[in-house]
Formats: structure tokens, C-alpha cells, sequence
């Protein structure tokens, strides 16, 4: 509550003051979090770049050169930094592309979540009554089937269908939809909960007083309201969903192994596991947890700083 | 010692009285407690029976507005008076009754048919804290309602109408830029008024508009609210508990207790010779600066849930001149000397 | 000696945007059995004051100097043990919303118990029969079913006896009242506040009487402090406050009211707003609304701009104002402190 006499502060000046970036600069954990998430994304989107070879290219792959061992161990080839997996693909390559992948269905997956949630939210908690009740419903029967029950039964369906084929090719584009289609109650829930308490809110009632309609409240005046709760819950359902699709794929559901996802490369370093291969399945586990981890601990400092109790702005 | 004039039916009085902007009529509201159709299902005596049970907020209340009037409704906390004001303004639709603005029914019509009308009638919320969008700015949101009433206004003209109410309600045109949340209690107060004269209206809905400021910022407030009242010549439906902000507004008072009107008066009337016994009550309990002041009249009890309104009189439980009829027989409201009361007491004369 | 002595008082806030300072050199006594109030508007620090008289400040707030002595006992420096034998015991507190005080999930006749058993030793059937006697006092009607009662089946001006006789258990040395009133009906507010009125005269109990409402104060209290952006501006009888107020505020406060003006003209507004505590304008922290800090000539005054006015005695009153000060030096023969008494 500051009187004005100095002029307005600018949108930057305005978040560089803000709580957010005070509690960011005074944590350590969130520091590190963030630059080890965007050094991950980063490597990520410039796979095709960084990475010492292409694993999808044939030509590139020396089966001979398979299972070699990362570079600390004796054994190792100084070409292959992680080694190989059976394949004979360089391990730092596909690790990089396949958290592209997991990356790609994981934000995907959200954004879809994101978009069905949040209009479901909106109008069940807005418009309550029958759509309420309608809504409120789906999401609790959509809820009551786990993702991976839903997940095997509509890839089997597809796969039996559209042959195998068919389905390794639009792999990523069904999993975001199964994934997303699952998930949405989560979003609509949280939503429908905050959409609740502002059109409690006079602010609202003003609106609606000067004739505004339904829609226009509900996206103009309420959303950018609810938009502390989406965000936290957006970090931590990329990483329900980031898992989602590495359980899926660890089962075969998922991605094919000529396209490989964290999840899939896992899988298949599974077999080499006990004749002494471990990396291939232990290192792609390892940037997965890591992954995982640091999204959570990014999205749990984030549910902190937005925490309407302490934070009220 | 008190005559009454004339028992007539309140819709014979008024129908005629020309310079009446808003008539409410027989207004009802109820809120259904039980929640839905499962939950109102209960076993009694081995069959399953529907039950439903309501807050009666509203048991009909009549109320006219006159044309450039302040009329101030006042009563205790659950008395509906918050809920007259927000069906007034198509926030809840009533359960019974009717509400004519400018001779014309309003509680029956469409988002698209209100359309007309809410340029002709705004509303002042009580929470300044919360009646401003915190994700817009100053000038948006005073923007938003011209843009949208106006869609042929360019916006050069858009600019300088919202210039013109920030100058009236004295706020500097440079807040524009920034967030509600940056103002204190009066300037967001200020900003809300702003908002609200922004459409030209005629009639104002304010509802508690000053009980959550400080008092130096009340005076503020309150003052700005006469001073719009005569540049725009509006007419205020003023909703309060505060007494002493009455018998300083107001031009007539409306008491209610419970969902029902007890007395309406011209509020000098009103404040020298309160009638109705609730009203008496009240007005003893104002804390006041004097130190003589006379004893308080106590109450016994207090305010029944409105789950289940008392039979008779709703003040009965609670009134030193209660009787076997009061007990029985709902007061109608009757033109008693120059107030309308509902009280069989002054009725017969016995008050 | 006085019951309850703060000197010099200084609460802080270390908040981000740097230290804040809630309250600055707030001296007052209070002997037994007086009623004092304490009025200002919010972000007085009238509040922090009722906290602070407890201890109860929280973090990030401390107490950055000054004392507060009870009964001789310096409260300030206390151990939190010995604090709590205080604390409830001989100074109980009032808050404006009863549930902060009431336990939702305990009846209201265990929680009074727990209360009496944690300050004596005191078996459950005798702690019962005390409660029933408070509630008794404060006049609830049944009072033995209410014992078994939960706080949410109680009404809100039921509720607040019940925390009357709450604070009365103990039979306490003095109650602060943080605006026992603010979240009640008008009927009920002057309900609470006769039974309050009464309770402390009869069991010669001193109140602190914390609120904004000037009327709730003529009423109830004796001496009354009026604070402004963390500072005492004005202390004095209270009669003689609300009806020849001395400091610029004070007035402005008092004329403000709707009671003072005429029925439809303006009202007497005080220009601006209470500065922010982290924005307190240097000197006299009232100057920029004050139309007494200009000279004659109409330029501003320099020392109400930069100097932190001290107090002068004014009547009974003490005032802490450079205008009030150079009237009563200018004419110290004109204002004659027995004509105040003898006024009504």
C-alpha cells in the first residue's frame, strides 16, 4: 500500500521487486534446481547439436561397438563419453535425445491437461449448479481409472488397429493425448477450488453488475487469478507426467525403442543389467531422477512463495 | 396516544406516486440449506421423505426508491438488507415478488435485456480490498466498462472520459498505471466510485460503502458520495449499519429486522420519534460522544435463525411489548403520522 | 506505584523492505482499576501495543527498547516461564474475533478448565464449579449446558461473554481489550460493553480498551491515549479529550465524525491518509495533513517538518504538537488546568 508520488515502476521493475525474485535470490535449492532444469531442457532442445553422434541415423551406428562402458571404467572407447548401449548407440546421444522426448510428452501432456482442466474448472466452478455436478462427476470417473490402465488399454487398442507400425510413428502424439486426456481432473479440481473463492470476491460482482458476460468474467477477470495454483500444479504434474511416460514406456506402452524416451532406454538396458552392463540402464535412471527431482523441488519452493498466506499481492 | 391515518395496502400508495425510480414489491428470498437432491432425502418412520429446508432471507419486503433521494437501509447483521441490495442489482434473483425500475419489471429479464439498464444503475461494494481486480491496472479498470457500453467510443474519447472521472472523484491520473493492491482502503474506495460513475448512472446501489475504513477516511468517502450525488444528480440506495451515517445521509431510512421491514421514515422522523420498538432499541445503542446519555434499552435474547422464522411478529421474541397477537399475526406495514410501521403495538396504541 | 508501567516503548519489524518501526517511545501508566483507552486508526499501532503489553509479540517483530513493568516486575526481559504465570493469570486478553481465543474442538466448559488447571492446582470438579460461577457472572443463560457446548453452536455475542468470563477466570489484575466490539451488532456491542463496564468496576479490574471507535471510548473509559504512525500523540482524561481535544489529529478525528456535522452537509474530512510505517514523514509524522503546520505567513513550518514533537502539558492532557506547545507558551496564564476539572 504505497501513496503514490513517484511515477508507476515498470512491468521488469515491477517483478524484479517482487516477492518471488527476493525469495528466489535468498534459495539455494531453487538456484540450483532452476539451472540444473534449463542447463537440462537446453541440452535437450539442442540435442541434434550436441550430441556426438544421431542414434535415429542407421549409417551412424557401429553395432561392434556395443556395450561399451562409460569412460572411467577400463574397457571404455574415448569416442563414446558414456559408452554405448546393445545397440551400439552412443549412450550421452540418446540420453539426450530421449529427454527430448520425455521432455516433448511431458510438456505436451500438460499443456493438454492445462487447457481441458482449466475451461472445465471455469465453467463448473463459474456457472456451478448442473455443469457443476455434470463436470464434478466426469473428473471423478476419469479419476477412478488409473493413467496406465487407460494408457495400456487404448495403445493396445491402437496398436491392434493401426498396427504397430502406425503407432511407433505417432508414439509421442498419442501418449501426450493419453496422458493428458487422464489427467485433466487434477487441473479442473484446482481450478473449479480457486474459481470458487474469487467469484466470491466483489470484484467479480462488479463486473457482473456492469453487464459483462459469462465468458468475458470468466477468462478476463477470474483466470488471471487463479493463474498462482496453475502454476504450481503445472510443475508438478510435467513431472507426474515426465514419470507417466517412463512407466509406460518401461512396460512397452510407450515410446519404440527406434525412438527412445528416458523411459524406453531404460527398458532396454534392463536385459544387460545382470550380465554386468549396468550403465545403460543406470545413467539414463539417474538424469530421469534428477529430472524428476529437481521439477518438484521447483514446483514445492513455488507452492512456498505463492502460498496466498504469505504472499499477498 | 398515537392515531393511525390509514391502513391501505402499500401497492395502493405508491402506485401512484410518480417520481418513484425503483419499487420492490413483495419481495421474497430463500436459500435452499440442504444442499442437493441426495442430501435431502431422510428416513422418517420407515419411508424415505424429501426434505428441504430454506434460510428465509427475504419475507416480503416492500421498498420504494424516490428519484434523487438517499435512502438508507439499515439493520443488524442477517436482517437481508445486503441481500435487498444485490437482487436490486440482478446479482440473486428473487424467489417472490417483483422489482420495477423506472415503472419497468427488471428481476424477470435476461443478461441481454438487463443490458440497457446497467448503465442506469452501478453498484459500490463494501471491501474495497477485494472489489478491484488485483491483475488489472488503474486504467484498465476503469477503461473496461466504457469499452464495453461504448463500442463506438474511439479511444482518445475513451481516454478522456476516464480522465474526467478520476478528476471527479479526486484521483491523480498518474495511479493509472498501477495496481489496486498498491492503494490504501480510501483510494481503492475512490477508485471503485470512479468505476461505478464511470457509465453515467442515475441510481447507485452502496452497499456498507465505508464500514471498512478508518473514520478520518470515512469522512472522505462519505463526502465524495454527496458531492457525485449532486453533479450527477444520482439517486442512492444506501445499505449500513451505522447509524450515526444515516442521520447524516440519509434522506429517508428503511429499518429491517429479519428479512422484514419494521419502519420507514423521513430520517429526522425517524432519529427524534422512533416508533416501531426495534428501532427504538437500536437507536438507544449508539455509542455516543455525550457523556448523559440515557440508559440503553435492553434486549433479551437474540436474532432467531431465519431457518425458522418465529410466527407472528419476528420481533417478538425479543420486544418488552409483546402480546398474544404479536405472537399470531404478522404486522403489516401501515402509515402511522408521517413513518409506515409494522407493529401491531402502535397500531392499537399501545406504544 | 502504577499497576502497569510501559516506558519509552520501541517495537520493531524486520521486514524485507528493511526495519520497520511499529511503535516509538510509548510511555503510559496504568493504576488498578482504571479504564484506559487506546484509539487510532489502522496502522496506529494500537494493536502492536495490546500485543507487545503481553509479550506476544511474534516474529518477525521485537522489542527494540523501553520497559514495560508490572507490578514492579519488568515484563520485557522475563523468561518465557515466569511470563506465563503472568500472562492469563493477572493479565488477560480480549480479541476482536472470539474464535481466536475459543478452541473449536474442545467444549467451552474444557477449555475454561484447562485454563484454571495450567495457572493453580486445582481439581477438575472445582475448576467446573468456578466456570459455571463466571458464566454466572457474565450473565448466559443455562450456563451448565452451555459448559458442554461447542464455540460454533454459540451465537456471536454468546461467544464474546463466554470470553469475558474466559478472562475474568483467573480474576486477572488487568484485561486488554483488543476491539472486543468491532465484529458485533450495535445491540449487542453496547451489551458487551455495559457488562464489561460493569465486571471491571465490580471486581476493581483495569482495562485496556483498544479500538477505533471514538463513542465506544467516551463510554467506557477514564484516560484515553490517542496514537498516530506508531507514536502517542495525545493522552489525557477521556472526557476532556473527546470534548476539547488539543492536538490537530485528535480534532480532526473527533470532527470527522457525521455526529459533528450538520444532517446533509459536508463532513469535516482530514485530508490523506495514515502513512504506511515504512513511510513516516520526518518530524511531526502528522505534518502533511495537519492545516496547523504553516506560519502566519502561510509558509510551512519548519519545526513541524523536522522536529519530532516532545510533550506538553495542556489542561490534563499531555500533547505532543509544536502548535499546542506555543499556545501554551504564548499565554500559559489563559489555559488554567482547574477550570477542566470543574467542566462536565
Amino acid at each position: 500500500m504505497t501513496t503514490s508520488a513517484s511515477a508507476a515502476p515498470s512491468r521488469w521493475a515491477r517483478f524484479r521487486d517482487s516477492y518471488l525474485v527476493y525469495s528466489f535470490k535468498r534459495d539455494l535449492i531453487a538456484q540450483v534446481c532452476l539451472v540444473t532444469f534449463l542447463g537440462m531442457v537446453l541440452a535437450a532442445v539442442l540435442a541434434p547439436w550436441l550430441a556426438p553422434m544421431n542414434p535415429y541415423d542407421l549409417a551412424q551406428i557401429d553395432i561392434l561397438a556395443s556395450e561399451l562402458p562409460p569412460f572411467w571404467i577400463d574397457g571404455s572407447d574415448p569416442t563414446y563419453v558414456l559408452g554405448t548401449d546393445a545397440q551400439g548407440r552412443d549412450l550421452l546421444s540418446t540420453i539426450l535425445y530421449g529427454a527430448r522426448v520425455s521432455l516433448v510428452i511431458g510438456f505436451g501432456a500438460v499443456i493438454l491437461q492445462a487447457m481441458l482442466g482449466v475451461t472445465f474448472g471455469l465453467l463448473a466452478g463459474y456457472l456451478g449448479g448442473r455443469v457443476d455436478a455434470f463436470l464434478m462427476r466426469l473428473a471423478d470417473i476419469q479419476l477412478s481409472f488409473s493413467t496406465l490402465m487407460v494408457a495400456i488399454i487404448v495403445g493396445a487398442v491402437i496398436k491392434a488397429t493401426f498396427g504397430g507400425a502406425i503407432y511407433s510413428e505417432y508414439a509421442v502424439i498419442i501418449l501426450v493425448l493419453i496422458i493428458g486426456l487422464a489427467e485433466w481432473p487434477q487441473y479442473a479440481r484446482t481450478v473449479r477450488a480457486s474459481v470458487l473463492a474469487e467469484r466470491s470476491k466483489e470484484y467479480v460482482d462488479a463486473a457482473r453488475v456492469m453487464g459483462f458476460r459469462a465468458k468475458r468474467i470468466m477468462f478476463r477477470h477470474i483466470l488471471p487469478n487463479t493463474l498462482s495454483p496453475i502454476f504450481v500444479i503445472s510443475t508438478v504434474q510435467i513431472a507426474n507426467a515426465i514419470i507417466s511416460e517412463a512407466a509406460l514406456s518401461f512396460l512397452g506402452l510407450g515410446m519404440p525403442e527406434t525412438q527412445p524416451s528416458l523411459g524406453s532406454l531404460i527398458k532396454s538396458g534392463f536385459d544387460y543389467l545382470q550380465s554386468g552392463s549396468w550403465w545403460i540402464t543406470l545413467i539414463p535412471g539417474a538424469v530421469l531422477v534428477v529430472l524428476v527431482l529437481v521439477i518438484n523441488l521447483l514446483g514445492d519452493w513455488l507452492r512456498d512463495v505463492m502460498n496466498p498466506r504469505l504472499y499477498k499481492g | 396516544m398515537t392515531q393511525v391515518m390509514a391502513k391501505t395496502a402499500p401497492q395502493a400508495t405508491s402506485a401512484q406516486a410518480g417520481d418513484t425510480l425503483v419499487e420492490i414489491r413483495d419481495l421474497e428470498k430463500h436459500f435452499p440449506l440442504s444442499g442437493d437432491f441426495l442430501e435431502q432425502l431422510r428416513f422418517k418412520g420407515g419411508k424415505l421423505v424429501r426434505r428441504q429446508e430454506f434460510v428465509h432471507a427475504i419475507n416480503g419486503v416492500d421498498i420504494d426508491v424516490r428519484r434523487g433521494e438517499s435512502l438508507c437501509v439499515v439493520g443488524e447483521s442477517g436482517c437481508g438488507k445486503s441481500t435487498v441490495a444485490r437482487m436490486v442489482m440482478g446479482l440473486l434473483h428473487p424467489t417472490g415478488g417483483e422489482i420495477r425500475y423506472d415503472g419497468q419489471r427488471i428481476d424477470n429479464l435476461s443478461p441481454r435485456q438487463l443490458l440497457p439498464y446497467r448503465r442506469r444503475m452501478q453498484m459500490i461494494f463494501q471491501n474495497p480490498y477485494a472489489s478491484l481486480n488485483p491483475r488489472m491496472t488503474i486504467q484498465q479498470t476503469l477503461e473496461e466498462p466504457l469499452r464495453f457500453h461504448h463500442p463506438d467510443w474511439k479511444t482518445p474519447q475513451i481516454r478522456d472520459k476516464v480522465a474526467e472521472v478520476m478528476d471527479s472523484v479526486g484521483i491523480d491520473p498518474e495511479w493509472g498505471k498501477r495496481f489496486g493492491h498498491e492503494f490504501s482502503g480510501g483510494q481503492r474506495q475512490r477508485i471503485a466510485i470512479a468505476r461505478a460513475l464511470a457509465v453515467d448512472p442515475e441510481f447507485i446501489v452502496a452497499d456498507e460503502p465505508i464500514s471498512a475504513l478508518d473514520v478520518s477516511i470515512q469522512a472522505q468517502v462519505l463526502n465524495l458520495l454527496m458531492d457525485a450525488q449532486e453533479t450527477h444528480h444520482l439517486t442512492y440506495l444506501f445499505i449500513t449499519h451505522d447509524l450515526a451515517v444515516v442521520e447524516h445521509f440519509g434522506t429517508r431510512v428503511v429499518v429491517m429486522y429479519l428479512g422484514r421491514v419494521c419502519e420507514v421514515a423521513e430520517t429526522r422522523t425517524l432519529f427524534s420519534t422512533p416508533r416501531h420498538p426495534y428501532t427504538q432499541a437500536l437507536l438507544s445503542a449508539i455509542p455516543r460522544l455525550e457523556d448523559d446519555r440515557p440508559d440503553y434499552i435492553r434486549l433479551e435474547g437474540e436474532v432467531p435463525t431465519p431457518v425458522n422464522l418465529p410466527s407472528g411478529c419476528v420481533f417478538h421474541g425479543r420486544c418488552p411489548h409483546a402480546n398474544e397477537r404479536c405472537r399470531r399475526e404478522v404486522p403489516q406495514l401501515i402509515a402511522a403520522e408521517s413513518t409506515q410501521v409494522a407493529c401491531h403495538a402502535v397500531e392499537e396504541g399501545r406504544l | 506505584m502504577a499497576l502497569l508501567d510501559v516506558s519509552n516503548l520501541d517495537v520493531r519489524f524486520a521486514l524485507r523492505q528493511g526495519e520497520v518501526k511499529a511503535l516509538r517511545d510509548v510511555s503510559f501508566t496504568l493504576d488498578r482499576g482504571e479504564r484506559l483507552g487506546i484509539v487510532g486508526e489502522s496502522g496506529a499501532g494500537k494493536s502492536v501495543a495490546a500485543f507487545t503489553l503481553l509479550n506476544l509479540i511474534a516474529k518477525p517483530g521485537y522489542i527494540a527498547g523501553g520497559s514495560i513493568r508490572f507490578d514492579g516486575q519488568e515484563l520485557t526481559t522475563m523468561k518465557p516461564r515466569q511470563l506465563q504465570q503472568i500472562r492469563g493469570n493477572k493479565i488477560s486478553m480480549i480479541f476482536q474475533d472470539p474464535m481466536m481465543t475459543l478452541n473449536p474442538v474442545l467444549t467451552i466448559g474444557e477449555q475454561m478448565v484447562e485454563c484454571l488447571k495450567a495457572h493453580r492446582r486445582i481439581r477438575t470438579r472445582a475448576a467446573r464449579e468456578i466456570a459455571l460461577n463466571k458464566l454466572r457472572q457474565v450473565p448466559i443463560p443455562s450456563p451448565e449446558k452451555r459448559l458442554d457446548q461447542y464455540p460454533h453452536e454459540l451465537s456471536g455475542g454468546m461467544r464474546q461473554r463466554i470470553i469475558i468470563a474466559i478472562a475474568l477466570l483467573l480474576d486477572p489484575d488487568i484485561i486488554v481489550a483488543d476491539e472486543p466490539t468491532t465484529a458485533l451488532d450495535v445491540t449487542i456491542q453496547a451489551e458487551i460493553m455495559s457488562l464489561l463496564l460493569e465486571l471491571c468496576e465490580k471486581h476493581n479490574v483495569a482495562l485496556v480498551l483498544i479500538t477505533h471507535d471514538l463513542g465506544v471510548v467516551s463510554q467506557v473509559t477514564q484516560r484515553t491515549l490517542v496514537m498516530y504512525a506508531g507514536r502517542v500523540i495525545e493522552q489525557g482524561p477521556t472526557r476532556e479529550i473527546i470534548n476539547d481535544a488539543q492536538h490537530p489529529y485528535t480534532q480532526g478525528l473527533i470532527n470527522a465524525l457525521p455526529q459533528m456535522a450538520t444532517p446533509g452537509s459536508r463532513l469535516n474530512q482530514i485530508p490523506g491518509a495514515m502513512p504506511t510505517l515504512s513511510r513516516i514523514p520526518s518530524g511531526c509524522a502528522f505534518h502533511p495533513r495537519c492545516s496547523f503546520a504553516f506560519n502566519d505567513d502561510g509558509s510551512p513550518r519548519r519545526d513541524c517538518r523536522e522536529v519530532i514533537p516532545g510533550f506538553v502539558r495542556s489542561g490534563n492532557c499531555d500533547v505532543a504538537c509544536h502548535m499546542v506547545r506555543d499556545l501554551v507558551e504564548n499565554n500559559s496564564d489563559a489555559r488554567d488546568p482547574v477550570e477542566f476539572q470543574e467542566a462536565p
